[in-house]
């Protein structure tokens, strides 16, 4: 764990010169877009913890490009010079139109297997109140799961903190007690995918100041505030994954994933029908939906193609007769979801709402399909509005992207932002045996 | 129909930049890289051009000729030229003076006038009081003068010269009679004080005939001086009022006429006569002080 702290330490540093700097780029990796924003931070509040609406106030967007997915599947990369070239792309467009060059990039994806541990720590406390010092102990105290190799921690955040008999302190700093204990959300991923992603962003030049899981990043940007107060799960459901992450007193308590996606219902589109995977894609966005009536029997879909034969180009399909092919794989994603939901024991939380983003939950119908698999209280969402950001980018696709301009903006603790007490260690004894020499001699 | 041509597929052209198009991209976009080319390399380019061009000597002088020629003929054009001296307020011997000695032949280009030099010069003159040089449309040199008055006839070191009231220089006087209406002074200092001495001349209108001049002693105070070396001789303060005191007791008692060398007034309170050695006899044989008869 030492070596990813360190570099995760790093990230943190180099995030917090480009917040100096003012300039900072976020990328959205996906299976089917890649997603750059350029966002200025302005104002003597960069970073505060106070400001009003979420902090969205102290940065504006001054770049956006989007462009095709290349070489990305399930939300991980696949072809590392097809996934460099899209991003060169993207990165490229967002400094066109910010006019100006970026040095740093947060990254998000949504692949990478996420999974999900609670974790628990304690310690005794000394004289005095609580310090920054204490709670570093008390975040090196928990005993780390055994998580296999191969998997790195993507994020380290503690969601609640105990003193004595007192739970659900958000900071117990300046409070006095015996005993702190603290949950931790801890979510791991796997070391290759993170890997490619490094090696993909230092290809194009750019430092990586952060990396993000893409459903926390959605949560953040598509939740409401006393959504992720109360409880709520954010699905983003894009192309290769759909994301689930799960939002309990403004924390993210759980995040998983699903890898199945929009792509899969293109796909399944596409042989259905014997159409290529552009023309699936066009009519799924044009005509698709999951809720059949009895119009959609008489509303025939052009389905066309470039074979020269004329009976195989002319070929027409009802419209339910699509909904017959989207249906099935959107209702075992969404199945899936619930099963991951009931496994993170998403019934037992004070509030049941689920939220739907990303871009595959524009399907028509889609909330009323997700209603009776997932329960009453589904709503779609789309991202907060952000200062700055052109109308192309405000749909519900670009949910995970706003999510990590609000996550620069306001970086949730984690575990490395602490001191590590075990490295306090050799500095102190060096003062110590300094000390000794100045007693004796 | 299937497309003959490779429109689709492998011949299509890369949306993405390639790596150097990229990086050429983002150097464009660093704020130094873009004032060196947008500002630094035009600089560049256009003094690199000039160097080389200039770097040839012929060249060089060449321009410079050219540079020159221009200047001239614009220094040369008539509307500049200055082609006669026109001299206002002075008499006719100072204006001549002034002619002569303007340093400038005419004509000349307004551009080679020094018209402060010019001034400094004509002010210079003793019978100038101030002078302004300007030139005028229609190319004339306007000299206007302010003369010194004279007041006064300084006599100095066997000489006369005519001062003004400060005490400046005007001209030399070949003669006295020249100028019988301003008095003589004389004496160290004498030409500090010309004001009072006017004053004194002022106040000594009734034996005006008998007068020859006032004399400035110590640096501090007149004697009058008349004919027959007869001598009134001032005191520091009042001056003016004791010498109408001492006209006054000549016009009552004819003072002056009698054989009187030297009217002391120095001490206010205490006028004392000194008499000529023959007048001093008398009065002693009148007084019968004397112990010897005169003339037996």
């Amino acid at each position: 764990m030492t070596d990813l702290y360190h570099s995760q330490r790093s990230m943190r540093a180099l995030r917090r010169a480009a917040l100096q700097r003012g300039v900072v780029a976020v990328l959205d990796i996906g299976s089917s877009k890649i997603a750059c924003l350029v966002l200025r931070f302005e104002g003597p509040d960069v970073g505060a913890a106070n400001a009003p609406l979420a902090g969205q106030s102290s940065f504006r967007v001054i770049g956006a490009a989007t462009t095709r997915s290349r070489g990305v599947r399930f939300g991980e990369i696949e072809a590392m010079g097809e996934t460099e070239r899209a991003i060169r792309t993207a990165v490229q467009g967002a400094q066109k139109m910010a006019g100006l060059r970026v040095d740093h990039v947060i990254a998000c994806f949504s692949g990478a297997r996420p999974r999900s541990y609670g974790l628990a720590g304690e310690v005794a406390l000394g004289e005095g109140p609580v310090s920054e010092r204490d709670i570093a102990r008390v975040l090196a105290a928990c005993d780390l799961p055994d998580f296999g190799p191969g998997r790195e921690v993507l994020h380290a955040q503690p969601v609640n903190f105990a003193l004595d008999h007192r739970s659900g302190l958000g900071d117990p700093r300046g409070q006095i007690g015996n005993r702190l204990a603290v949950d931790m959300h801890l979510l791991t991923v796997e070391t290759a995918a993170v890997e490619h992603l490094l090696h993909a962003v230092r290809r194009c030049d750019l430092d990586l100041a952060g990396l993000a899981s893409s459903a926390y990043a959605a949560g953040l940007a598509s939740l409401v505030e006393d959504e992720q107060e109360l409880g709520a799960a954010c699905i983003d459901m894009g192309g290769g994954a759909t994301g689930l992450s799960i939002f309990l007193k403004k924390h993210m308590i759980y995040a998983d994933a699903v890898r199945m996606g929009g792509d899969h219902v293109t796909a399944d589109i596409a042989r259905g029908l014997q159409v290529s995977a552009a023309t699936a894609e066009r009519i799924k966005t044009f005509y698709g939906g999951v809720v059949a009536t009895g119009m959609d029997d008489r509303e025939m879909v052009e389905i066309g193609a470039d074979t020269g034969d004329w009976d195989k180009d002319r070929r027409k399909v009802s419209r339910a007769e699509l909904i017959g092919i989207m249906r099935p794989r959107v209702e075992e994603i969404l199945e899936e979801v619930r099963a991951r939901l009931e496994a993170a024991g998403f019934e037992s939380l004070p509030g049941q709402q689920v939220v739907l983003t990303g871009g595959a939950s524009l399907i028509p119908g889609l909330d009323g399909l997700a209603a009776r698999i997932l329960g009453q209280q589904v709503r779609l969402g789309r991202p907060m509005r952000v200062q700055g950001l052109p109308q192309a980018a405000t749909g519900a696709g670009f949910a995970a992207a706003v999510g990590l301009a609000l996550f620069a903006a306001h970086p949730q603790d984690e575990c490395w932002d602490f001191e590590m007490p075990a490295e306090r260690y050799p500095a102190r004894s060096l003062r110590r045996a300094v000390k000794w020499f100045r007693e004796n001699w | 129909m299937q497309p003959l041509g490779p429109e689709d597929g492998a011949g299509r052209r890369d949306p993405a930049p390639s790596r150097i198009e990229y990086r050429l991209n983002r150097l464009w976009l660093t704020p130094a890289v873009r004032v060196a080319v947008r500002l630094g390399l035009p600089v560049l380019a256009v003094a690199g051009l000039l160097a080389l061009w200039l770097g040839d000597a012929d060249r060089r002088s060449d321009l410079f000729d050219r540079y020159l020629d221009l200047r001239r003929e614009i220094e040369e054009r008539p509307e500049f030229l200055v082609s006669a001296l026109a001299v206002d307020g002075a008499s006719p011997e100072v204006a001549q003076a002034i002619r002569e000695m303007m340093p400038v032949n005419l004509p000349i280009s307004s551009f080679h006038l020094d018209l402060d030099a010019l001034r400094a010069v004509v002010a210079d003159l003793d019978a100038v009081a101030s002078a302004e040089v300007r030139v005028r449309p229609g190319g004339i040199l306007q000299v206007r003068v302010t003369e010194r008055v004279p007041a006064a006839i300084l006599q100095r070191a066997g000489r006369l010269d005519l001062v003004d009231r400060g005490g400046h220089r005007v001209a030399t006087l070949t003669e006295r009679a020249a100028r019988a209406d301003l008095p003589v002074i004389a004496g160290d200092g004498a030409e500090t004080a010309v004001d009072e001495a006017l004053a004194l001349a002022a106040a000594a209108g009734p034996v005006q005939d008998r007068l020859r001049g006032f004399v400035r002693v110590g640096e501090r105070r007149w004697d009058v001086v008349f004919d027959r070396d007869q001598r009134i001789l001032l005191p520091e303060d009042g001056a003016v009022a004791a010498l109408e005191r001492a006209v006054a007791l000549d016009l009552a008692a004819d003072l002056l006429a009698r054989d009187v060398a030297v009217v002391d007034l120095r001490m206010a309170g205490r006028p004392t006569l000194r008499l000529t050695a023959d007048a001093l006899e008398e009065y002693r044989q009148i007084k019968g002080l004397s112990t010897e008869v005169s003339g037996q």
